[in-house]
């Protein structure tokens, strides 16, 4: 029940060209910011959108002109799109009904669905009535009746508020772990991505930037993108053994040994600041100004400027001692043991 | 400032059809425009337009603005005081009706005669002959609504020869029967001579002798609220003159 | 308790109250000039209660005929692009804008004994429709449905199309779509749109009296009646008339829910 797809879509303002292959029970995430053509992806997939090239081939069968409704697919979409004239239960029973199913039958499986989901005193509800988290599980309970061979998700949690988001990440990834199919699944949260993917496709501007499993990805992001996504520092530069001379700025001494083109990441939490020159270990010391201050959680995250801008977390406490504002000279040290230096 | 300019916009051509509608004062001083309304009924249409072109040859700068109709609904819409100076009617039974409402300013009188028959289309596809015909319920026949003048003649033709026909429809006026035969829709309707004369070979027409017995008399006469009183009594004139004569007979009306 | 609202703006009110006087007026003068003394007889006639049960017998057959057809045609206006749509839908309203009677021809020039598929359903089926009371609901149903495509159609075009979109990816056929999802969705409007619909079928007249000709009993319509009356018995068709809307007011009333959702 694999997945090999090649989705191009041209239009006079948007490009995307896109490569994706799954095999039967993985998860991909497809990550990006907005715009990168996430959605475009999945909707042709769905065969809602259509393409301008490429090939879909799932479970052995050629996708390519074949409307929506032949494609065994399962859609979650963003805004659930639960009929609103139908309860609970009619919905989730919807998909086998339109296969032919007899109404009882699919009625009874669909309630199964729904008990499974711990969602069964709410089968009579009108979507109207049901909370946030119990719609998402209806609506994936719904996409899932119909036995579909693939599954979309389409930012499936971002119409959470936050404390929701955490217990419906968790069911989802066990409903995700069990489902047999491959699962393709669009967000911008990269924690999402992290908890429910096997394999995470980064997109920017309709092309790959980056494939791989998303704890890799997130300790070696290749572009601006992830690395904020994932809270990282990220510069590029010329590596000779432990020292990478970056493109605009010092040198810098990493844990790594390589040679030529490389990346080098550090989190924000590696970075001291100091108000005079320190002496002591760290090899990577530079002298910055403060451009902007901003509250991050419990902490403060600094932006430092030239010589090498970067985002460094110091704690509310430390900024009140050494009296940081902006614009004020400090000192900047990163333990070369805490940046990460990769090849490019 | 834009409320003002719609609300000039909607006045604006609301006075117009106010002023245009009415028709000027009796100015005698110079020849100014003038326009005679004379209600007629449907069936004096052609020969009363011929008339009217007439009328405003030998009378320059007078406008003869004509209202064709059943002359029921006409007669009602006299008595409700619509604006006519003259009126041509298809029985005196709707005359009557202005008369007694005291609308009319002269005494009716009689100026031509309309006789019955019957309609078929060109081809005479049901084989019509005669008035006995009608009856026959295969055939499908259509009659003016008893309301009307040319259906109560109808009516008094055919008790008077003791025939009972099932129309199919009854009509509210001739020109509504004349358009069922000659679509074809008809195998025969009962209009006036005159009718079947203006068809001009659209329908054939076949006379019955019990016709006579439910002949139609056509009075006409001036209103008493005519706005052109003075040419609308010239009009009249013409209409009983012997011009007028010569027109109405020769589309089938017989002289009264 | 309600939220507190600002001052009436004056320039709305006015003519709203002018609108309202234009339309409320002509039907209070109609009630006053009612002969209420003489109603009693007048309305025990048989010509009445036939032309009154006529009337909403073929106005509401004649609504069925649009709903039937004027849907899935609305939905094929809505829904599916194909060359000359703009032209078909400029089509769809052309029996608003002609007279009646020149409608009431067009259909004898058509579906006459004479006409062009009416010559064929003589001969073939012995079926002829002017001057029958199916006759009377396809002229009815020829001035009315315009109302019922455009309201539908504009329903339709409003209706969220993502819920078609997810039915479609649950495996629903597009018929299916329609049945289940679109419908429902749009119901109010097609409500509206049959009110619509058969109230301009039950005053119908010069379609009717051109096609289907006018026999009491048959193809004798209210309206038919009332203008046959004017002609000698003005009193006669003014309890007529007060009777036709007495009856109209009680059927849109009493649907008066579903006009406003």
């Amino acid at each position: 029940m694999s997945l090999d797809a090649h989705l191009v879509v041209r239009r006079p303002s948007f490009d995307l060209d896109l490569s994706l292959t799954a095999e039967s029970g993985e998860v991909v995430a497809l990550l990006g910011p907005n715009g990168a053509g996430k959605t475009t992806a999945l909707r042709a997939l769905a065969g809602l959108a259509p393409t301008s090239g490429g090939h879909l081939v799932l479970a052995g069968r050629d996708l390519g002109g074949v409307p929506a409704e032949h494609r065994r697919i399962g859609v979650v979409f963003q805004d659930y799109l639960l009929f609103p004239h139908l309860s609970a239960l009619e919905n989730v029973a919807f998909g086998p009904r339109s296969a032919g199913v007899r109404r009882r039958q699919a009625r009874a499986q669909a309630l199964e669905r729904l008990t499974q989901m711990g969602l069964a005193e709410h089968a009579a509800k009108k979507p109207a009535a049901l909370s946030g988290g119990q719609a998402q599980r209806v609506a994936l309970a719904r996409a899932l009746a119909v036995d579909p061979r693939l599954l979309l998700l389409d930012e499936p949690l971002s119409a959470l508020d936050a404390h929701t988001r955490l217990e419906v990440r968790s069911t989802l990834r066990r409903h995700l772990a069990d489902f047999e199919g491959v699962t393709v699944l669009v967000t911008h949260d990269p924690l999402d991505a992290m908890v429910l993917a096997d394999r995470l496709i980064v997109l920017e501007s309709g092309r790959v930037v980056q494939e791989g499993p998303p704890a890799y990805i997130a300790r070696h992001p290749r572009t601006e993108y992830v690395a904020r996504l994932v809270g990282l520092n990220l510069y590029r530069g010329t590596a000779t053994g432990h020292t990478v001379a970056l493109a605009d700025g010092p040198k810098l001494d990493t844990a790594e040994s390589l040679d030529g083109e490389v990346f080098l990441a550090f989190p924000p939490s590696a970075v001291a600041l100091y108000r005079t020159r320190p002496d002591g270990t760290p090899r990577n010391l530079w002298q910055t100004t403060i451009a902007s201050l901003e509250r991050h959680g419990d902490n403060i995250r600094v932006h430092l400027d030239a010589p090498l801008p970067a985002a460094a977390d110091i704690t509310a406490a430390a900024v009140a001692d050494l009296s940081l504002s902006e614009g004020s000279r400090v000192w900047a040290s990163v333990k070369a043991t805490e940046t990460h230096a990769y090849p490019a | 400032m834009k409320l003002r300019l719609a609300a000039l916009a909607l006045a604006l051509p609301l006075a117009l059809t106010a002023c245009g509608g009415g028709s000027s004062s009796g100015k005698s001083s110079a020849p100014s425009k003038k326009t005679l309304n004379v209600f007629a009924a449907a069936s004096l249409t052609e020969t009363f337009q011929q008339l009217g072109k007439t009328f405003e040859a030998s009378h320059p700068g007078v406008t003869v603005k004509f209202n064709f109709g059943g002359s029921s609904a006409l007669a009602q819409q006299i008595t409700q005081g619509a604006p006519a100076d003259v009126f041509a009617a298809a029985s005196p039974a709707t005359m009557k009706t202005v008369t007694d409402a005291g609308d009319a300013a002269t005494t009716p009188a009689t100026f031509v005669k309309n006789e019955l028959e019957i309609a078929v289309p060109p081809s005479n596809p049901a084989k019509i002959t005669g008035l006995k015909d009608l009856a026959n319920t295969k055939y499908k026949v259509v009659l003016c609504a008893a309301q009307v003048p040319c259906g109560a003649a109808a009516t008094k033709a055919l008790t008077g020869a003791n025939l009972k026909v099932t129309p199919v429809s009854l009509e509210q006026d001739v020109k509504g029967v004349l358009t069922k035969v000659e679509l074809g829709e008809a195998d025969a309707g009962l209009v006036y001579k005159t009718d079947v004369n203006s068809a001009d070979g659209r329908v054939k027409g076949i006379d019955f002798p019990e016709a006579a017995t439910a002949i139609n008399a056509y009075p006409i006469a001036v209103l008493k609220d005519a706005p052109q009183p003075g040419l609308a009594k010239e009009f009249t004139a013409l209409v009983t003159g012997p011009q007028g004569l010569q027109v109405l007979t020769a589309a089938g009306f017989e002289a009264p | 308790m309600r939220a507190p609202q600002g001052r009436v703006p004056w320039a709305l009110t006015i003519p709203a109250v002018a609108g309202l006087a234009f339309l409320v007026l002509p039907l209070a003068g109609l009630l006053i000039r009612t002969p209420w003394s003489s109603i009693g007889p007048r309305l025990a006639g048989t010509q009445v209660g036939d032309a009154l049960r006529l009337s909403l017998i073929s106005a509401t057959l004649a609504t069925g005929l649009c709903l039937v057809l004027g849907v899935p045609l609305a939905w094929m206006l809505a829904r599916l692009s194909f060359p000359g749509r703009r032209l078909v839908r400029a089509l769809v309203t052309v029996p608003l804008v002609l007279p009646p009677v020149v409608g009431g021809v067009a259909l004898l020039l058509v579906l006459g004994r004479k006409g062009l598929v009416g010559q064929w359903l003589d001969s073939a089926f012995g079926i002829t429709l002017p001057f029958t009371t199916s006759g009377v609901v396809l002229a009815e149903a020829f001035v009315a449905m315009p109302f019922l495509v455009i309201s539908v159609e504009g329903a339709l075009r409003a209706a969220d199309q993502r819920y078609e979109e997810a039915a479609a990816t649950l495996g629903a056929s597009r018929l299916t779509v329609f049945r289940r999802v679109t419908l429902p969705q749009v119901a109010p409007g097609v409500m509206a749109g049959a009110i619509l619909c058969w109230a301009r079928a039950l005053g119908e007249f010069g379609a009717t009296i051109t096609f289907a000709g006018n026999f009491p009993g048959r193809t004798q319509t209210m309206p038919l009646a009332v203008y046959l009356a004017l002609e000698n018995d003005p009193d006669a068709a003014i309890v007529l008339s007060v009777v036709l809307l007495v009856v109209s007011i009680a059927v849109l009333a009493l649907l008066r829910d579903r006009w406003v959702s």
